[in-house]
């Protein structure tokens, strides 16, 4: 097994650049967003008129893709089940660095209306680094704009920095994953 | 002579400018034309910025990172063969005698490479894609091939400088009115070139998530796009030179090249998309025939 070398194990290393540049370089992050839009749950009603014409994100830079690898921002819209949890971890190490994770509803902020639910994880904030909450039940896609472009303004400053905390306390975030999810079969690192 | 290649740097550098800014505005119209406002007409080169600088930490094979190359090459290629302005030192790039067999192949290069890369990447929707891609291209191939070698056996040529010049002195002597069915078989076989909309079924979004680069990110997609920029710049050129006549000035080299950019981008907004073997069936029945009907009055006269 050792050989088999389908995914890399190695941690992934971090990235330095001069002031000016990360700041050039940030701008350009702002401005251009790909959104993979995870639909969890009933949030997931709201992305498509997001992104067609009655709201265009397009014109903000946001649009559509259809892979974790090209994306940039991660859309967890909803509540979340534990099985489900396991997938958005995998979709998020995926995604490459700088990555951004947008949560949408009551549900991913403290579980929402099944907060006490046998199955339904209450903190995601635990188990993935959350950029921006967009609160509501469900937020509408004026909300969730405005939600956007909170993160740009974060991305600006360069304070959107999920993906750093997330590496830094890799064994933390790796940890709280386990104690929910019993059956850990994903490989460790698939980035 | 040395300065040749700084000539090639710099019209890579204005077809790389020039291939982003038309992919903005097609953007911008498809958005209107979806009655959106849609994203700014540079927001291209801000992906790519952004594209370059996003870290990648992907492996999936040799073919894997030698695909975005390819990609580049046929690109370059294409566009560096293709006379952009007839008798100028720096823009009649690197055009000679048998210019356009070479062009045909570095077209078919391009596709080729990112078909390898993508089978290499593994992932099921990246495989799929090129079986539809290399169906496609045997389709649009056959007229386009057609129209091409036609022309060719027309003005007794395979020199597209020679073509541009068989080509001047007004209007109606543009191949486009000379050999109108060659034309018209060769404008729908760019549109299969393009994976325009009724022939987008290899890239396929919303249907096979991004089709070929499924699994390529950051770097290796910013090679991508700056490829696919560069050979679309090209294949404008390309049809501009066989059938409006070239240019014989930068400007109305931008424009015809607009002008053909604008035929695609329309037909892309407004149509549905066909499955691979209807594709396949159009092109090698409507498109040929329309062809052949001006290729068999070449062989009579």
């Amino acid at each position: 097994m050792k050989d088999n070398k389908y995914f890399l194990d190695d941690r992934p290393e971090k990235i330095s650049y001069s002031e000016v540049w990360q700041k050039f370089f940030n701008w350009a992050r702002a401005k251009s967003l790909w959104v993979v839009a995870y639909g969890t749950g009933c949030g997931s009603i709201e992305i498509p008129p997001m992104v067609t014409s009655r709201f265009d994100a397009e014109r903000f830079g946001v649009s559509n893709v259809g892979t974790p690898r090209q994306a940039d921002v991660l859309i967890i819209s909803g509540y979340l089940a534990v099985k489900t949890l396991k997938r958005v971890i995998r979709v998020y190490e995926q995604m490459q660095s700088p990555k951004y994770v947008v949560g949408l509803g009551a549900c991913t902020v403290n579980g929402g209306m099944y907060y006490d639910s046998y199955n339904t994880v209450n903190l995601v904030d635990q188990y993935v680094p959350i950029d921006v909450f967009v609160a509501g039940c469900m937020p509408r896609p004026e909300a969730i704009l405005a939600g956007f472009a909170q993160l740009m303004k974060k991305i600006k400053e360069g304070r959107a920095d999920g993906w750093k905390q997330y590496l830094d306390n890799l064994d933390k975030y790796r940890k709280n994953q386990e104690k929910v999810i019993k059956n850990w079969k994903i490989p460790n690192y698939n980035w | 002579m040395w300065y040749k290649i700084l000539y090639g740097l710099l019209v890579v550098v204005g077809g790389l400018a020039y291939g982003l800014l038309l992919g903005g505005i097609s953007r911008k119209i498809t958005a209107r034309l979806h009655g959106r406002r849609g994203p700014t007409v540079f927001q291209n080169y801000i992906d790519l910025i952004k594209l370059i600088r996003k870290k990648t930490a992907i492996s999936h094979g040799t073919m894997f990172f030698l695909a975005p190359m390819f990609r580049l090459l046929g690109g370059i290629g294409v566009l560096l063969l293709v006379p952009i302005v007839t008798k100028s030192a720096i823009l009649s790039n690197f055009s000679f005698g048998g210019d356009l067999i070479v062009v045909l192949y570095f077209m078919v290069f391009g596709c080729l490479g990112m078909a390898l890369g993508a089978a290499d990447s593994g992932h099921p929707h990246s495989a799929l894609a090129p079986t539809r891609g290399l169906a496609q291209m045997a389709g649009y191939e056959l007229p386009f091939l057609i129209s091409v070698i036609g022309l060719a056996i027309a003005h007794n040529t395979v020199s597209l400088g020679t073509l541009v010049s068989a080509q001047q002195g007004g209007i109606l002597h543009w191949n486009l009115f000379q050999y109108p069915f060659l034309s018209i078989a060769g404008f729908i076989a760019m549109l299969g070139m393009y994976m325009a909309y009724p022939f987008s079924v290899v890239m396929a979004p919303q249907e096979i998530a991004v089709g070929p680069p499924t699994e390529y990110s950051s770097t290796f997609l910013s090679f991508m796009f700056t490829g696919r920029s560069l050979f679309g710049v090209g294949k404008y050129v390309l049809f501009m030179d066989l059938f409006l006549g070239g240019a014989t000035n930068l400007l109305e080299a931008f424009v015809k090249t607009f002008a053909i950019f604008l035929f695609v981008v329309f037909i892309t907004g407004v149509f549905p998309r066909y499955r691979t073997e209807q594709a396949v069936k159009f092109f090698w029945t409507y498109p040929v025939v329309i062809g052949l009907i001006d290729f068999i009055r070449i062989f009579i006269k």
